[in-house]
């Protein structure tokens, strides 16, 4: 029983990262129709510009909770430059060009930018810094409480009730959800279509900065590839509670966290990445809309 | 004689070969009520897209308040106070009926996303002033009761009205309204009459507006362009129109006997 609470904390704080990166998926599909395949990377470049900052900051050595608001304010917007530039060079060209062009083009960019990682960084992996300590924090029924885990718990817990609050009690949010509806009406009633597209980068690529720096935290190892099996598995997850819906996303990432770990104590550590495709497959098989997602007919 | 609010300058929209509308001018002046009438095919709407910068004219320009539209963005035209609804409901199904009206009042809200991240006094004041409006709004229309149903949910002519009232929360000067009666029953027409004449004072609107049903039009506008194969054939009052032998050819065609 405590093992299985110890197991149900681990797999809580995966899916929590999971969610996080699945919420960027979501997001963008939801307002561009379209799978933002460089979403990876930019979580990716998040883990290196956490590494890079704490070092040139002279912080990595000097774990505490502000280092770690520090390092995740400075994440957050590096990772949304780098998004908006993507969006604004990449994406936005190709607005009014089949969804297939775009989708290559994420594609390209995701893997121009593991290779100029690859480069700039190095292939080897780096130790990522100790941003705070791994503790004992106190014990439930026996079971070990660590602060790794409430800070991953906490931080992306913080993070979607956050993206929450934006999306349905600001204006920024209603944007959002009219350009998604109909960006030909909500320019009409005076919204800044490109400017709401622009702004939802940003919000999905600071989660992933912010999904980075846990991970970071959680593996201490961070390396150019590090993008593409996460990237993955939050994409599985955005389609698992349905693509679009960002209720979805977290469950999602929740769901698949869970499910892994379990996987791993119960069966085998070999069927981890396993699981995570044929859940994808088992979705798209017998629920293609997801867990929250509405089925919709593509009209021809 | 001061100039028009909305003054249309031979503005031609091509499309490859095919000139949907020719050369059309128009000048509307502040607080009137005019309608653009035509045969299906006409033009109409695509003289609506024009001037809300959905479509950019081929030549020819629109100016509006004595500011040129030329190049302006669907929501920089909305910005000037130039609105418009749609031939079809195109509401945002599945938001409440209070969302629907509250996206449309997001450009007079002035707070920064630094407002949004320190959740200042600014924030939470504009946003309680934005929601104050818009249930004041639609009180105004009898929507009120209705403001947290899904907009879909709603009957088909209070989606129509919705769409207005939505349009309204934009706080324009004027407002372009694409066939607003167009599925109504004739105590439903009757109704968005009355609305009409009504946000027309209440809200000191100028109207122009796409309209199918004649007795609507004939009876409610001061002014009236008809287009015809994407050219203007005749403008004037309603009387005018009526007895006008080219507004009668161009809708029953010229072999056709008339009654």
């Amino acid at each position: 029983m405590e093992e299985l609470l110890q197991h149900l904390i681990n797999g809580l704080s995966l899916g929590s990262i999971y969610s996080l990166i699945a919420l960027g998926y979501t997001m963008v599909y939801g307002i561009l129709q379209m799978i933002n395949f460089a979403h990876s990377e930019v979580y990716m470049m998040g883990a290196f510009f956490a590494y890079y900052s704490a070092k040139l900051l002279k912080l990595e050595n000097s774990p505490s909770f502000t280092t770690l608001l520090i390092i995740l304010f400075i994440t957050m917007a590096m990772c949304s430059l780098l998004a908006l530039s993507i969006e604004k060079f990449a994406y936005r060209p190709l607005r009014k060009q089949p969804k297939l062009n775009v989708l290559i083009t994420a594609i390209g960019v995701s893997l121009f930018l593991q290779y100029v990682a690859q480069i700039i960084f190095g292939a080897d992996p780096k130790v990522f810094p100790t941003l705070i300590n791994d503790q004992l924090l106190f014990e439930v029924a026996g079971v070990p409480v660590k602060s790794f885990d409430v800070t991953i718990l906490g931080v992306s817990v913080t993070a979607m009730f956050a993206l929450h609050f934006l999306v349905y009690h600001t204006k920024l949010g209603q944007a959002m959800r009219a350009v998604s509806h109909s960006p030909a009406v909500a320019s009409i009633l005076g919204i800044n279509v490109s400017r709401t597209i622009a702004f939802t980068f940003v919000a999905g690529s600071s989660l992933a900065g912010i999904g980075s720096i846990l991970v970071g935290i959680k593996y201490q190892k961070i390396e150019p590839m590090m993008g593409t099996m996460i990237g993955l598995k939050a994409f599985v997850a955005a389609v698992l509670g349905g693509i679009g819906s960002i209720a979805g996303a977290v469950v999602g990432g929740l769901v698949l966290g869970v499910s892994e770990v379990l996987v791993v104590v119960y069966g085998s550590s070999q069927y981890r990445d396993a699981l995570a495709f044929g859940i994808l497959i088992f979705i798209l098989l017998f629920k293609p809309a997801g867990i929250f997602g509405k089925n919709t007919i593509e009209k021809v | 004689m001061t100039s028009p609010l909305l003054d249309v300058q031979n503005i031609t929209m091509q499309f490859g070969g095919l000139k949907a509308v020719d050369s059309f001018s128009m000048q509307i002046s502040k607080g009137q009520l005019a309608g653009l009438i035509g045969p299906n095919g006409a033009g109409k709407t695509t003289v609506f897209n024009m001037l809300t910068g959905v479509y950019q004219p081929t030549s020819g320009q629109v100016v509006f308040n004595s500011k040129s539209l030329t190049g302006l963005k669907p929501y920089q035209i909305s910005h000037h106070g130039l609105t418009r609804t749609f031939q079809n409901i195109r509401l945002f199904k599945n938001l409440t009926v209070l969302e629907n009206v509250l996206i449309a009042g997001h450009q007079h809200i002035k707070y920064t996303w630094w407002d949004i991240m320190t959740l200042n006094k600014s924030f939470s004041l504009e946003e309680k002033a934005l929601n104050e409006k818009g249930k004041q709004i639609l009180n105004i229309f009898g929507l009120y009761e209705k403001w947290n149903e899904k907009a879909s949910s709603l009957p088909y002519g209070e989606q129509r009205k919705l769409e207005i009232v939505r349009a309204l929360m934009t706080s324009p000067e004027m407002i372009l309204l694409d066939e607003p009666a167009a599925g109504m029953n004739h105590s439903e027409t009757h109704n968005l009459m009355e609305l009409i004449a009504k946000i027309r004072k209440e809200f000191n609107l100028t109207v122009l507006l796409i309209e199918h049903d004649m007795k609507l039009v004939m009876g409610i506008c001061e002014n009236i362009f008809v287009l015809d194969h994407g050219v203007k054939i005749e403008e004037g009052i309603p009387s005018k129109i009526q007895s006008s032998p080219k507004v009668i050819e161009a809708y029953l065609g010229v072999d056709s006997e008339t009654h």
